[in-house]
């Protein structure tokens, strides 16, 4: 048996569209959970107690639960409570929910480790509460988060392939359909592994060279 | 009005059940240095972040040039300042901690034009012109464009000196200025203190320099488990005989250049 990468490579214009299909969900998909993501620490951070303790069962079942269960509930569930939606609507939905929980804890973490002394050096100064916030809490949570912020993103990248169970176009559909068809599924499999791992790659080198250009701006 | 720029009266500070401060009763005379000494523990820093209110007294008050600092007294007994009362009383004391705290995110010149740009709401330009001389009188002017990461760390805390001067307070309250700092960095804050002190800045100095005390306070405040057990000059607190408790605190630091005082 040997392998034959000529009959998948072939299909190259599909395969192309599959990657676009991967690449808009997950930077889409990654943007609404970091904005989400961040809005919930932000309500959990100054919210007060109650918001704080509301927001903490979802956020748990959503880290405890696999995501493959969280997208097939809501792709085969929803209409069971009138909520239907296409493939990519429900993928999108789903991995931007699912990413929100973490990237709130992320977040949350980032709060947190902003040292105490730093906003206290505001007050000092006279920062109002709002100018503490905006000009010395976020800007350094910022810098915090940033490298669980990029790694998370890498997951969420390797996570939109279990979309192609709720039957979104995306590469590993598209690339694992061709393999059956051309009776080369192992090839497809190869395929996919390299082109995803040339994808985390790229976007650990372009986390890389953010992190190196902010990197004087690190806590002291 | 009083002579004094802060006056402590009857501050008590309690963290749960435990008295850390007990009736604190401190004047410091303006344009004086007080140097707050005690064993660790004994609460200096509490006592002066109580006078940035950094920390609210359980009981007592405490005045900032006659204006009552935190709480002003109404009808009803007394209520908390609103953020806008407390922001002017504080606008008076410039506080330098332990640990920097500077802004990592901010070069050294951010750090300390942030207050006149922001609070101040001085124009870039001229909020930067000041902040630059602040830098200059703390020797760092050419370190401007510096990040926090990118400076020593006895040139970080000069920076942060240089920020709580920048809203030009009247008083400077200082929490072991030169702790973190390796001890051959100790000089040039030590000296930049010296020189606000020359300039006749009122300053609060919680330090474990028992040297800088001796030669640069007019008064050495000595704590000991939250009581203030005397306050007075430094020729008298270090003369022989001395108090039993001081006698077993200096002990602890023989070898750290207090020798002088045997
Ligand atoms: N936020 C807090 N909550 C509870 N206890 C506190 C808090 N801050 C200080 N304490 C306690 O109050 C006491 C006095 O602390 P403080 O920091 O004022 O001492 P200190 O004289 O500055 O000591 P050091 O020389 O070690 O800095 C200590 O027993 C400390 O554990
Ligand atoms: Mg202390």
């Amino acid at each position: 048996m040997s392998f034959d990468f000529a009959v998948i490579l072939a299909k190259g214009p599909e395969i192309l569209m599959g990657l676009g299909v991967t690449i808009l969900i997950w930077i889409v998909g990654t943007f609404f959970a970091v904005i989400l993501g961040f809005v919930v620490a932000t309500a959990r951070r100054f919210g007060g107690r109650l918001v704080d303790t509301l927001l903490t069962l979802p956020i748990e079942v959503l880290r405890g639960t696999p995501f493959l269960v969280q997208i097939f509930l809501l792709y085969f569930g929803g209409p069971y409570i009138g909520l239907r939606l296409d493939p990519i609507t429900a993928g999108l939905l789903g991995l931007s929910v699912y990413g929100a929980a973490y990237y709130a804890e992320i977040f949350r973490a980032g709060y947190q480790s902003v040292p105490i002394g730093h906003v206290e050096a505001a007050t000092c100064v006279g920062f109002s509460r709002g100018q503490t916030i905006l000009f010395v809490l976020l800007p350094e949570m910022a810098l915090l988060v940033m490298p669980p912020s990029l790694n998370m993103a890498v997951i969420l990248l390797k996570e939109t392939a279990l979309l192609s169970l709720i039957t979104v176009p995306e590469m590993t559909m598209t690339v694992s359909a061709i393999g059956s068809q051309q009776y080369a599924f192992v090839e497809s499999l190869v395929v996919l592994a390299v082109v995803y791992w040339a994808l985390v790659e790229l976007a650990n080198f372009l986390g890389r060279m953010t992190e190196r250009k902010l990197s004087k701006l690190g806590t002291t | 009005m009083t002579d004094a720029a802060i006056l402590v009266k009857n501050v008590s500070k309690k963290f749960g059940d435990t008295l850390v401060l007990r009736d604190i009763n401190l004047e410091v005379p303006r344009g004086q240095v007080s140097c707050l000494i005690g064993p660790s523990g004994s609460g200096k820093s509490t006592l002066l972040r109580c006078m940035a209110f950094l920390e609210q007294a359980t009981s007592g008050t405490i005045t900032i040039e006659g204006e009552p600092l935190g709480f002003v007294e109404g009808p009803n007994g007394r209520r908390l300042q609103t953020a806008a009362e407390l922001r002017q009383t504080r606008s008076k004391i410039g506080m330098v901690f332990q640990q920097f705290n500077l802004w990592p995110h901010m070069t050294a010149l951010g750090n300390v034009s942030a207050s006149l740009r922001r609070v101040r709401k001085l124009s870039k330009a001229e909020a930067e012109d000041r902040a630059m001389a602040q830098l200059e009188k703390v020797g760092l002017k050419e370190r401007a464009g510096f990040y926090p990461s990118q400076l020593s760390g006895g040139q970080q805390q000069r920076v942060a000196i240089a920020r709580a001067l920048a809203l030009d307070p009247t008083i400077m309250l200082f929490d072991e200025p030169t702790s973190a700092l390796d001890p051959e960095l100790t000089g040039e804050v030590l000296n930049v203190m010296r020189a606000l002190a020359d300039e006749g800045m009122t300053m609060v100095v919680v330090t474990h320099e028992i040297g800088f005390a001796a030669s640069v306070g007019n008064k050495i405040c000595f704590l000991d488990h939250g009581k203030l057990l005397f306050h007075d000059t430094p020729e008298k607190v270090f003369a022989a005989p001395r108090e039993p408790r001081l006698e077993q605190f200096l002990d602890t630091y023989l070898d750290r250049g207090a020798i002088m005082l045997r």
